[in-house]
């Protein structure tokens, strides 16, 4: 008995110690394969097949039509509507963030206190984000329509004698109705991502600035606000980049869905969605054109954006007392310093980017950078 | 210690403890823990402001239950037919539910369907690739993680057109399947497990389970998934309620097939005139998510305050 089974086990270890070291070596790339694959499929091909899109006709049903070039572009361009639809998505973007960062701040201020039921009131900011958006675009609808809450106030007030609702006639107040669904569905959500980073505020500078006598106010605005502003710039890139592909609110605006009698709240992903969906079923080429150019004001409006909120937080290092030297020998020791720090971490097998993705101000790469989901 | 001083760190009731036992003669002082400004509780004018904050949250919603309980005459009268919800409403839902052009029943076995599967098949596989990139080593991982990162950064506008192309001839227009298959791993899940797994998954476990002959995979199913799960937790939350919510793709892929968003356009086809019966429907099909959240409400909260930055 013992003579049979010694090699047998012996070559079982042998199978077992083969399987293992492909294991070792396979399984890591075959574990994050799905992601890839699906990418390469769902995300690199599209975004390739795009630009064959753009240069040829293309029809819903009949497919591949003549090869134009940059005649798509050109057509685009051309159009008004594609004007206006940019127009009107910025209008729309520069309404909501203004009050949103605004009320956000003051939610999250109030919030970041030793309250009773801390839960219930920080649950309760969040319910509008967990209403369906295109239901609140239709209550929306409701509130601003004709036989609404707001136009009977504001015809009786004589300000508009149209019996139309004038949230719908104006161009301008469309937006601001369209604003306010924005607003109403992420200030919450903003305002607990503010009450997050609040937390993280050292206690003790309260506690110094209170027996300075220094007010609520003044302790928000010289401590709160300045110890935050990691925070409010990441949250000012992603309603960026959300806000501009704003499309379940307008197109549920009102009954046709195509954005108003004269594009007065047709967004660009609005404008885009008519193009390919619409009533012509050739424009699929056009739709692609908008596409990329959409694409590039979005790239040109988040480097801008990020070029700016970074020289507003730098122009506030000019303006101190220290010297300009002083500061860029200061600024070069923290940039050495973050590196040695990031490349330690990199030995240490942490597999982030938190470093370089902090200093580069990747959006998502900040949010969940140094988060923890048991706080 | 000046009673002013103690009002304004402590509050008032402490001030006027302070005034009585100054009144008798003893010395008064400030207690370590009502030291700190931070643990002392808020005064009444806090809450009213945040009262008024949860009644702009919720009037939408109670606005469209008292319209939605009301009749079309009712409404063309008044703005505000009612100051609370009536009995019409159940009438009003029962329109809705049994309504031949609005398929409510199958509409939301649809949204569940999309819904569930993507969140499983998201927090499965971003798991697994989480585990790869935070606890084993292999060529290329840094580059592939950050190429990862990069991806979250692309418009998804920009796909559209060829994905409907895409899903146009592989026969899956007014499928759920064009729901499903481009949604079933996304960057941010991968990321997001990947940054968990990475601090709360220690490497002698792993060790541990390795030298006890456990396979890779069986390390995962027994040792990663099981520590992931918080995380793992979060993340389905959010990508059910994505999936739940999306509205831009099944106007692009569906025709006949619903699901619950497409639902809503239908209202306003199916009942011209009447906003009653339109928005007791919106109510309806709003209401499964708001009962879903008193359940779930606490975690999402944790989840949005996790996504932040640490000043």
């Amino acid at each position: 008995m013992a003579i049979d089974t010694a090699p047998a086990a012996a070559r079982r270890i042998g199978i077992s110690r083969r399987t293992s070291k492909w294991d070792v070596k396979v399984s890591p790339y075959l574990y994050i394969s799905p992601f890839f694959l699906s990418f390469a499929v769902f995300g690199i091909f599209p975004i390739a097949f795009n630009v064959v899109v753009a240069m040829h006709s293309w029809h819903r049903r009949l497919g591949q039509g003549d090869f134009v070039g940059l005649d798509n572009f050109r057509w685009v361009l051309e159009q008004p509507a594609f004007w206006t639809s940019l127009q009107n998505t910025f209008s729309i973007f520069l309404l909501s963030i203004g009050p949103q960062l605004f009320f956000a701040l003051a939610i999250a201020a109030f919030l970041d206190q030793n309250l009773r039921t801390k839960t219930f009131w920080r649950m309760s900011v969040l319910v509008p984000f967990v209403v369906m958006p295109v239901a609140t675009a239709l209550i929306f609808g409701q509130i601003f329509g004709q036989f609404g809450l707001v136009t009977p106030v504001i015809q009786e007030l004589g300000l508009f004698t149209d019996v139309n609702s004038p949230f719908y006639q104006d161009r301008v107040l469309s937006h601001v109705a369209i604003a306010t669904m924005v607003n109403f569905r992420w200030t919450g959500y903003n305002a607990l991502i503010f009450l997050a980073a609040m937390q993280a505020v050292p206690r003790e500078l309260y506690e110094a600035a209170t027996i300075d006598g220094g007010g609520r106010l003044r302790q928000f605005l010289s401590i709160t606000v300045p110890n935050i502003r990691a925070t409010m710039i990441f949250v000012v890139l992603t309603m960026t980049i959300g806000g501009l592909q704003i499309f379940d609110e307008a197109r549920m605006y009102d009954g046709t869905g195509t954005g108003g009698s004269n594009n007065q709240w047709l967004t660009t992903v609005l404008y885009l969605f008519n193009l390919g969906f619409g009533d012509w079923p050739d424009r699929l080429g056009h739709a692609a054109a908008v596409a990329w150019l959409f694409a590039l004001v979005i790239i040109a409006f988040a480097v801008i954006n990020f070029a700016l909120t970074r020289r507003i937080a730098s122009s506030k290092a000019t303006r101190s007392k220290v010297p300009a030297s002083t500061t860029r020998t200061l600024i070069a020791e923290a940039r050495t310093a973050a590196e040695a720090s990031s490349r330690a971490a990199r030995e240490a097998g942490v597999p982030t980017l938190l470093g370089t993705a902090s200093r580069t101000g990747h959006p998502d790469a900040l949010t969940h950078a140094q988060g923890d989901t048991e706080r | 210690m000046s009673t002013a001083l103690i009002e304004n760190i402590s509050g008032k009731g402490a001030k006027r403890y302070a005034q009585k036992r100054a009144a008798k003669g003893r010395p008064i002082k400030l207690s370590s823990q009502s030291h700190n400004p931070a643990n002392r509780r808020p005064a009444w004018p806090t809450y009213v402001f945040l009262s008024v904050v949860v009644a702009v949250s919720v009037f939408p919603l109670y606005y469209t239950a008292l319209l939605g309980s009301s009749t079309r005459i009712e409404i063309a009268q008044s703005p505000i037919p009612r100051l609370l919800p009536g009995v019409q409403l159940l009438h009003n839902l029962r329109d809705i539910v049994g309504h031949h052009q609005i398929e409510f029943w199958m509409s939301f076995a649809n949204s569940l369907l999309v819904a569930v599967i993507v969140s499983a098949s998201t927090v499965f596989f971003s798991t697994l690739a989480g585990f790869s990139f935070a606890k084993l080593t292999f060529r290329g991982r840094r580059t592939l993680y950050v190429f990862i990162i990069a991806t979250m950064a692309i418009p998804m506008q920009l796909g559209t057109i060829p994905m409907f192309i895409m899903m146009n001839s592989f026969g899956w227009i007014d499928t759920l399947t064009a729901l499903i298959v481009p949604n079933l791993v996304v960057a941010f899940g991968v990321f997001w497990m990947t940054q968990y797994l990475s601090e709360a998954l220690p490497y002698e476990l792993i060790e541990a389970a390795r030298v006890d002959g456990a396979s890779m995979f069986r390390t995962f199913w027994s040792i990663a998934m099981p520590a992931a799960r918080p995380a793992a937790a979060t993340l389905a939350l959010f990508t059910f309620v994505g999936s739940w919510n999306n509205f831009f793709w099944p106007s692009v892929v569906l025709r006949s097939q619903m699901t619950l968003p497409l639902v809503i356009p239908q209202l306003r086809g199916a009942f011209t005139a009447d906003h009653a019966l339109v928005m007791s429907g919106v109510l309806l099909i709003a209401l499964p998510l708001l009962v879903v959240f008193v359940f779930v409400g606490k975690q999402l909260v944790s989840g949005v305050m996790a996504g932040a930055v640490k000043g």
